[in-house]
Parts: structure tokens; sequence; C-alpha cells
């Protein structure tokens, strides 16, 4: 499955929630399910600092394709992550760099990306980018 | 200028008065919790904001014309307005801010230029980022030495401290009056009182208490108090700089510009007199005849009754919490206003933020600008509900059950 096609999955699902607490449910479950990372490993380097929320991101890069890991102090925050790393996870950097996520919109998300909401979100999409534009400029 | 007449304190006929609240935001009804963050306006300001820039719109204090005199009286008058409602001596002493920030930068930099190395500041530990930064910045420029008193668990000055911090270096206590994140009303009175006695001097950080009580600066004795006009009914970017007119005299202009000079020439400026010395280019003419409007309406409140009410959904709302396992009330002064904040042990604040808004309800969460307050009681926010008095207990047996609710989900 392409990026494309695994952001369209991810809208198909949350078109069976009626309602925003339906949704947000299933958030917080995708968040509580997401792997942590170890606190010895939520080192300064790897924080991206929100006003409310803050993020830990950890990536690596294997065979041509980038991994993530991610973790959150807040829970929907760290859904919404798990939503990110579906669709970016195993991609080639290329493809990160230019990627559209027009998932977040379509399932009514997009307050969670925005610079006013600060929840390291943006931050985090913004280090996923460059990191996969390092390893272009790398290769 | 005409008067409203005061009338008994009834929440349903005041709700009436804010259109803002009768909306549904997700399908449920507005639930507007957030009032320490700005407060909704009545339908005399949003009104008077209509008719100002559809009939009235003119620069002030220069033209000759018709609407420029018309607007200069009306903003001059809401001046007065508030100089009697603050109960200050002279309309002079009401100097037009951006709001409670632009005000303390005013002081900080401009009575600031009267201070010198290792002069005294001396801030509390439950003091807003706007009501500390100006002042590190100023002990930056000018080699002042900040001092903070500290704070009990309950969220309450430690007077004990305060007083020793206290000596003839202090130059300025600033304080504030009402606890952004916490609720508690600090006993100014007596701070002034004892700053006064070492030659201190004394700003009141008015932003959470103008909406909430009476205020007479004559009888505080208070020498600067500052508010912002969003948090008491009126516009954004409008504030209030009250000082003492001997005080003000004395301190230098803040910005240069237009309005606030009396003659310019290349080789030498004069400075007009108070308020104008401090209110350089064009004012927020709007804001201020709309935040005189606010005042007006204000008038129209009986305040006893209203901070009555205020208190009561403090304790009722805290009293529900208070049955919650896990949860912490945060700010537990014996004197506190209507805010209650908590935080719930294994939850982030953001999360219960998201889900309260989904079902309708406003709050704010994080750590409300106070981050020194938030490392003293070692949480990384609060999940604030700051209430005013267009509030009802229905509203808040809504908010407890929708706590619960989201409680339920993030366990």
């Amino acid at each position: 499955m392409n990026l494309t096609e695994k952001q369209e999955e991810i809208i198909q699902e949350f078109e069976v929630f009626d309602d925003w607490m339906e949704k947000y449910e299933y958030i917080i479950d995708l968040g509580k399910d997401l792997p942590k990372i170890d606190d010895v490993n939520k080192t300064e380097d790897r924080l991206i600092e929100g006003c409310q929320s803050r993020v830990w991101l950890d990536s690596h890069f294997n065979d041509g394709k980038m991994h993530f890991t991610a973790d959150s102090d807040a829970i929907i925050t760290k859904g919404i992550i798990g939503l990110l790393i579906r669709v970016l996870d195993g991609e080639e950097p290329k493809d990160i760099a230019t990627a559209d996520l027009f998932f977040i919109s379509k399932i009514g998300l997009q307050e969670h990306l925005s610079p006013t909401r600060a929840n390291g979100l943006l931050g985090m999409v913004k280090r996923l980018k460059l990191e996969a534009i390092k390893h272009i400029s790398a290769s | 200028m005409s008067n409203l007449e005061q009338k008994p304190f009834n929440v349903r006929e005041i709700r009436e008065e804010f259109p803002a609240l009768r909306q549904q935001v997700y399908g449920k009804n507005l639930i507007y919790f957030d009032n320490g963050a700005t407060s909704q306006k009545p339908k005399l300001v949003l009104d008077a904001i209509n008719l100002f820039y559809s009939k009235e719109n003119a620069n002030i204090h220069r033209g000759v014309h018709f609407l420029s005199q018309r607007a200069t009286t009306d903003y001059e008058a809401a001046r007065q307005r508030i100089q009697r409602f603050l109960g200050a001596r002279k309309s002079e002493e009401i100097i037009f801010t951006k709001g409670t920030t632009d005000s303390i930068n005013l002081v900080a930099f401009s009575f600031g230029t009267t201070l010198s190395a290792g002069d005294e500041i001396l801030i509390s530990a439950m003091e807003h980022h706007s009501n500390i930064v100006p002042w590190q910045m100023l002990c930056e420029r000018q080699g002042c030495v900040l001092k903070v008193a500290p704070i009990n668990q309950r969220g309450e000055l430690i007077m004990d401290e305060f007083d020793k911090l206290l000596s003839k270096k202090t130059k300025l206590v600033a304080i504030t009056h009402i606890s952004n994140t916490l609720g508690t009303v600090n006993p100014v009175k007596e701070i002034i009182q004892k700053a006064h006695a070492v030659g201190s001097k004394v700003l009141i950080d008015g932003a959470q208490s103008i909406q909430h009580m009476r205020i007479n600066v004559k009888e505080l004795d208070c020498d600067f108090y500052v508010f912002s006009s969003h948090k008491v009914f009126g516009p954004t970017g409008i504030g209030v700089l009250y000082g003492k007119e001997e005080i003000l005299d004395r301190m230098p202009p803040y910005q240069g510009g237009g309005d606030m000079i009396a003659r310019v020439t290349f080789e030498r400026t004069t400075y007009n007199e108070l308020p104008f010395k401090f209110e350089a280019g064009t004012p927020h003419i709007a804001g201020g005849i709309c935040l005189g409007k606010a005042f007006e309406f204000l008038e129209s409140v009986d305040m006893e009754a209203a901070e009555r009410h205020e208190r009561e959904l403090a304790k009722y709302a805290e009293d529900m919490l208070d049955t919650f396992e896990g949860l912490q009330i945060i700010g537990e002064a014996k004197n506190k206003t209507s805010v209650v904040s908590f935080s719930l042990k294994g939850i982030h604040p953001f999360d219960i933020g998201t889900l309260l808004d989904k079902q309708g309800i406003a709050v704010r969460t994080g750590h409300h600008c106070t981050q020194p307050l938030m490392d003293f009681y070692g949480i990384p926010g609060t999940v604030r509900a700051s209430f005013a008095f267009y509030n009802t207990k229905q509203e808040i047996d809504t908010f407890v059950e929708a706590v619960e609710r989201s409680l339920s989900m993030l366990k």
C-alpha cells in the first residue's frame, strides 16, 4: 500500500463514526496501543516541545526506508502520532519529504496540526520531513 | 452620559445580554468556562462597536470637524467613566494602553528608568509571565534585583516570607490581585501598607480582579493598577494603566510619536501632559469608547451579588469534582475567586481539555502562562474552569458529567 492508499484507508475507517466522542474514543485506543518510548530514551534530542503536550520522536533508516517510533505525554496526541506513523513508517525518504498528509483534515483533526494547537505534532511532522530530506541529500 | 439603572442580580436576565452564550459548538450548547482568558461581550458593547465604525469613526484630539470632536468627547468621556469606576482622583491618572501586559511594560520601562543597580523589585511566586518577564528585562537593563515571595501548598502568599523580603532596597512591589491559575485573592491592602512603610511603590495586576469585584484605587492606595479591557467585557486591544498623578508626572514617556508631544523641533521636543504623554500615536479609539460602555454595563450589575454568585459556582464545582478519584484541586486558598484549577493523576490536561471541547465546553488547559507556579506544584499544567457571573449551576452539572465521561474514556 502506498502513502495515498494508506491515508484513504484511514479516512474510510473514520467514516463509521457518528460523533466526535466516538472518533476520539478510537484515537485514545490507538494511543494506548502505540508502543512507548522508554523513559531513558526520552532525551532532549528526541524531544519536540509543544506548549501543552510534548512529543518524542526516534527515527532510523534501513534498506532505503525510514522507520519511526514516537511517544507523547498526552494520549490523544499519541493516538494521532499512531495514525501519522501508520502512514509514513516504512516509506522512502523522497515520498515522506513530499507527502501531503491530506487524511488529517479529511478526518477532522486538522486543529491538532495547526500552529496554535501547540501540542508538538506540527513540530513532529516537520522533523519527520527534515529527517527524510537528510537521507535524500546523503544518498 | 446615560446611566443604566442597577437591577437586582438575575443570572437569566444577564445571560440575555450576551449573544455569544447562545450558540452551539459541535452540536452542543456552548458552555463557556474560559472567562479567565477572556470574557464574552454584552450587547451594549457590541452595539457600540458597530455604531462607532458605522457612523462615528474619526480620528481624535486633532480634528476640527464634527465627527472628530464627537469621537474625542466620547473617548474622553470613557476615560472619565473609568476614573469614576476605579475611584481615581483625576481622569489624567487613567492611561489607555494595549492591555495589562502593555501597562506593565510601560511601568517597567518608564518607572524603571528611575531605579538603580541594587534596587529590588518584589513579586510573588504566583505571577503571570506578564508580571515576571518585564521585571527580569528591567533587571538586566538596570542591574536591579528581582525577589520572589513564596506561596504555600494551598496557593496563598506566605506573608511572613513576604515581610522578610521587603526592605528599604525594595523600590517596587508588583503583585497580582487575583491569581489567574489558582484564583487566590491576595491581601493587597495589607501588602500596599507594608510596602509603603518601607518607601516602596506598589503595582497591582488587576487583570483577574476588575471583573469580579468593586475596585477603589484611592481606598487601596496602590500606586499603579493595571487591567485589560477584554477580560472585563470590553473589546480586545485596549487596557488601562492607573497611576497616581504625582508618580506618572515624574516618569519619562514610554514611546514617542504623535499625540504625546507639546512641541517638536529637530533640536528639542517637549512632551504633552498626562495622560497624553503616555499615549503616542492614534489610540484604539473604538476600543476606548467601548470599554467605557463595558463599565456602563458593569454599573448596572449588582457586583456584590454577582461576586457571591461566582463564588458559589466555584464552591459547587469544587465540591463535585473533589469526589473524583485522583483529582486534585490546585489552589485552595481561603480567600479565592471563581477559578477552579485541577489536575488528574496520570492524565494529561490537554486530553481532558480536548474531550471537554468536543462536548461543547470551553476550558483552558496548560500552564496558564505561570510556568514557575506549575514547577512549584510539579505538574505540567492544569485544567482550569473560570466562571463569570453569567455562568450557572446547570452548566456546572453538565461540565461535571462531561469530566466524568472524559475520565472514563481516558483511564
